[in-house]
């Protein structure tokens, strides 16, 4: 223990000074930092930790960990012009996670009264066949990054001040066409108080803000719908709202835009075409193409199509994909991950060559590799994965105005919903919600929701033209991962794939 | 190994459930409902005969919602002292302050609540008493048949098996407050195959119920396991055309979901669902008829009342092809000017929202062999994607399976996409297969559809 010495010593708060101070008043019943303020995790000393470490390998484990986690969401949704739902909760537990060679012993308890949680390290440790174990060592704080700088905690403020906000969405939405009938806005804040302990020295802990705003709109005419949908989630404070395209009438506005520009929207064309995908959303095509697959789980398991390629060409000279936990206020962004290591930058794929999986802690030792500060879990209940934080494209050296130009009939997408991959073959669809035909080189007539299929390595060697205009989205995207969400954020700049399948309707 | 100690019991989280409804009622709540969990879960994963995962815990929540002055707002925690819970419903009726009134939002009338709670037989005594080294056991037994079953099988996902045994009860000041325990055990073998060109097959089988007694044996899931996965060895693109398209059990169950999806009182009034104005007309063919079926015994999505403590009841959705209902909790009900069909369900978060129970697309009377008999055809096992639009029907979503030449199955086909309108895929049905499949709480038989589009090649 770092400072233990017979008497109690608590983790520190790392970080705590970014969250501004509490203010009292009406909001504070539903704000969240007044749950965090008194934190039930700084009750729990290095003592009682290391208690805790050996209980769960006293069955003879390799290693234990414990993950605390105290958090605090709220949210708002307004619907019909008004606010129709509030509300608040907050999530209090340990995970004790016991490792024996490759295999994981996982048990959970939502009281942290120190009997019960003696017998989550007990039942986890289970895993371990009897025999001496690994005694914890001395502790040490692990310095995390620090990058959710936050200027005006949105706990701070008024739950009136919100509401507003609301308002000018759905106004703007309203005030953008007559055909709009319908406008949902939400509101979500939650901050994460984590703090990780290992049985091999490291402590962590860690303040993990979100903050999101979603606008949904539906337009209507002539007994036709659509819908368009604008959204924006970082780990920042309200000055998120201050940011070009992040205001709520921003907001309001593009989720109208959509919906109306949709009702115009032409069945899709079917079959293989040229694409061009715009720059920020498209990077979804990254994680659900090569993002997945360059987990180190799938790899160390050998079920990943992408399995013994390190080194070798997976993809067309002009693409390098990195996953960059370490981009400030960034939706995917982590100061530590959650078994304690700090978030970090990682070049996965550098001029189409292979270059690194992304570890969690089991892997990294199978590859005999550093931690790569991926190992992510959802909760206290979920033991840690490598996932990935934020997936981006770098970018290249094309203007963005030449590759449209350079296509006689193909897709330009610019908007998504999702995608989805299988690991093993590296077969991927995405889901586009706004794309247009391009004819002659230039944009024409919007196209119905339509699927996008591929092959990811098939898909990233189709790459042939990469713009020099890089955006990360600014949206709310979340990854799921064998039961797991995580937040994630991807990036990209315009590119050209030279041939890609889309699922339409309309025969060519 | 022992298994968990403490089993959930129903009537403790009615007490608490009703502890929680009294403390919120004193602390100045109009209306309040009460939802309280207790589960306890074993989730054991193994791969190539070693334990990959054990992962035991039991979890316990109470989400509450409270209305004052037709201002709602909802909580929850995991917090049982008398302390937590009390300021709990403080702080719950000071947060329904931030909302605004809705006279939409009150609790269901006295009149229409649950009465009794039926005995729906969703308890076996022996889940809980499984075992981890009955886990493992199952497990490798699975992955081993899987292995065992052909040479071409040269690697595993695993095995993974999971329990659960759980307790609901739910309290509103409504006049309503009721229990009831469950239990739900499956087993999941998912082995791989190598292809050309370095991609890998994977294929899986699973078997689930609420009793130990309806499993498969881990042998027949693994070798199953081995027959699908070996089956899409040799996988190709297909030309883009439009041919008729049979559907597995596997991948109509999401067919069907997004089905519920936009048949839901929720869509409907929020003009998010292109069936909204088509109550009383043909949405699909005649040969269609689904109910959703809240009370039958032992099935995976039974319950004994909803979440807003109405009784359960079946509700026939589409019969014959004509849109006979939207199912309504009772906020889609008021909203609809209509009465609720008790298909609330709620989670521990939230309000209550419509969700169906046990969905059941009624089996038709091809056998399954006839329905391929066809000169041409894609048969679907898979569905990929998030290619579907509730509010225009647009359908496109990536799909895999074989494709049926001469009523055979030619070859195995991946990497395309199948479109449609969702309105003409329904109503394109031409024929059902005789043999549902009701592992799961979205029973479908196989299904044909006379034509999609195919993109592809």
């Amino acid at each position: 223990m770092t400072s233990g010495r017979g008497r109690r010593s608590y983790f520190p708060r790392a970080g705590r000074r970014t969250f501004g101070k509490n203010h009292p008043g009406a909001w504070s019943i539903i704000s969240t930092m007044a749950a965090i303020a008194t934190s039930p995790l700084d009750q729990i000393d290095a003592k009682l930790a290391e208690r805790l470490l050996a209980a769960a390998l006293e069955g003879g484990a390799d290693y234990a960990d414990l993950y605390f986690e105290y958090a605090a969401g709220a949210h708002f949704g307004f619907e019909d012009g008004q606010v129709k739902s509030v509300g608040k909760g907050v999530t209090l537990g340990l995970g004790v996670r016991v490792l024996k060679g490759d295999s994981t012993g996982y048990a959970y308890t939502e009281e942290l009264a120190e009997d019960r949680m003696l017998e989550a390290a007990r039942t986890a440790g289970r895993i371990a066949a009897a025999g001496g174990g690994a005694g914890p060592v001395a502790l040490t704080r692990v310095s995390g990054l620090d990058l959710y700088k936050i200027n005006e905690a949105p706990w701070d403020r008024p739950g009136a001040e919100k509401v507003e906000m609301l308002r000018q969405a759905d106004r703007a939405a309203r005030a953008y066409d007559p055909r709009i009938v319908r406008v949902e806005v939400g509101w979500g804040e939650s901050l994460k108080d984590v703090l990780v302990v290992t049985s091999d020295g490291k402590i962590a802990r860690d303040f993990q803000p979100m903050i999101r705003f979603t606008v949904g709109a539906v337009a209507e005419e002539g007994g036709q719908r659509q819908t368009g949908r604008s959204a924006g989630a970082a780990r920042r404070g309200m000055e998120l709202f201050r940011i070009e395209g992040q205001s709520p009438s921003e907001h309001g506005t593009e989720a109208a835009r959509l919906a109306i520009a949709m009702l115009k929207a032409e069945d899709a064309p079917a079959g293989p075409m040229e694409v061009v995908l715009g720059p920020g959303e498209s990077g979804i095509l990254l994680h659900e193409a090569v993002g997945h697959g360059l987990e180190a789980d799938f790899n160390r398991k050998k079920t990943s199509n992408y399995t013994d390629m390190i080194g070798q060409s997976v993809a067309s000279p002009l693409v390098t994909v990195v996953d960059d936990g370490t981009l400030m206020n960034a939706r995917g962004s982590i100061n530590v991950d959650d078994e304690g290591n700090p978030g970090r930058r990682n070049v996965l794929i550098e001029n189409g060559k292979l270059v690194a999986y992304m570890q969690d802690r089991i892997s990294s030792k199978h590859f005999g590799t550093q931690a790569s500060g991926n190992g992510r879990r959802e909760s206290f209940r979920h033991e840690p994965l490598p996932r990935m934080t934020n997936t981006l494209m770098m970018a290249g050296q094309d203007e963005p105005g030449d590759i449209i130009r350079s296509v006689k009939k193909g897709i330009y997408a610019k908007h998504f919903s999702g995608g989805q991959v299988n690991i093993s073959n590296g077969d991927f669809v995405f889901s586009l919600t706004e794309s247009y035909l391009i004819e002659d080189g230039k944009l024409t007539a919007p196209l119905k929701g339509v699927n996008l299929i591929g092959n990811g390595p098939d898909v990233l060697r189709k790459v042939v033209m990469v713009g020099n205009d890089f955006q990360l989205s600014p949206g709310t995207w979340t990854c799921g991962k064998d039961g797991q969400s995580v937040p994630v954020g991807i990036g990209n700049p315009t590119m050209k794939i030279s041939e890609i399948t889309v699922g339409g309707t309309k025969a060519q | 190994m022992s298994t968990n100690k403490r089993l959930p019991e129903a009537a403790a989280c009615q007490r608490a459930a009703e502890q929680m409804l009294s403390y919120a009622l004193e602390a100045g709540a109009d209306g309040v409902e009460v939802m309280v969990r207790d589960g306890a879960e074993l989730e054991v994963r193994l791969r190539l005969g070693e334990p990959e995962l054990i992962k035991e815990a039991g979890s316990r929540a109470l989400g509450l919602r409270v209305i004052k002055d037709q201002r709602p707002a909802v909580t929850y925690t995991s917090d049982f002292t008398e302390e937590g819970l009390r300021r709990l419903a403080r702080e719950s009726v000071e947060l329904a302050s931030l909302a605004e009134p809705d006279p939409f939002a009150l609790l269901p009338a006295r009149e229409v609540m649950a009465r009794t709670v039926p005995d729906l037989d969703l308890w076996d005594d022996e889940v809980p008493n499984l075992t981890v080294e009955l886990a493992l056991e199952w497990t490798k037994r699975g992955e081993a048949a899987a292995q065992a079953r052909d040479k071409r099988i040269t690697n595993s996902d695993g095995a993974s098996f999971s329990r659960v045994v759980g307790a609901t009860a739910f309290a509103t000041s409504a006049g309503f407050s009721g229990g009831y325990r469950g239990t739900y055990v499956s087993l999941v073998v998912q082995p791989l195959a190598d292809d050309e060109g370095g991609k890998k097959r994977n294929g899986s089988w699973w078997t689930g119920g609420r009793f130990v007694s309806a499993l498969e044996t881990p042998e027949s899931v693994g070798q199953t396991a081995a027959d699908r996965t070996l089956a899409q060895l040799g996988s190709q693109k297909v030309a883009t055309c439009e041919v008729p398209v049979i559907f597995a059990p596997e991948a109509g169950r999401s067919l069907m979901g997004k089905l519920a999806g936009v048949t839901s009182g929720g869509a409907v009034w929020r003009k998010s669902t292109y069936l909204a104005d088509r109550e009383g007309t043909e949405v699909a063919s005649p040969l269609i008829h689904i109910v959703d079926d809240p009370l039958i015994p032992r099935a995976p999505g039974s319950r004994p009342f909803d979440g807003e403590g109405l009784a359960s009841r079946p509700n026939v959705i589409v019969d014959g092809g004509i849109l006979r209902t939207f199912l309504c909790d009772t906020y889609a009900a008021r909203k609809l000017n209509r009465v609720s069909t008790g298909s609330a369900g709620r989670g521990i978060g939230g309000s209550a929202h419509v969700t169906t129970s046990n969905l059941i697309l009624r089996a038709g009377s091809t056998p399954k062999a006839k329905l391929e008999q066809l000169p041409e055809a894609f048969y679907v096992t898979h569905l990929m994607g998030f290619g579907f639009n509730a509010v225009t029907g647009d359908f496109s979503q990536g799909a895999s399976g074989f494709w049926i030449k001469n009523g055979e199955r030619a070859f195995p086909v991946s990497e395309v996409t199948i479109s449609s309108s969702f309105d003409n895929l329904w109503k394109n049905v031409d024929a059902l297969g005789d043999d549902l499949d009701a592992r799961s709480s979205v029973q479908v038989p196989t299904i044909r559809v006379s034509h999609m589009m195919i993109a592809g090649r």
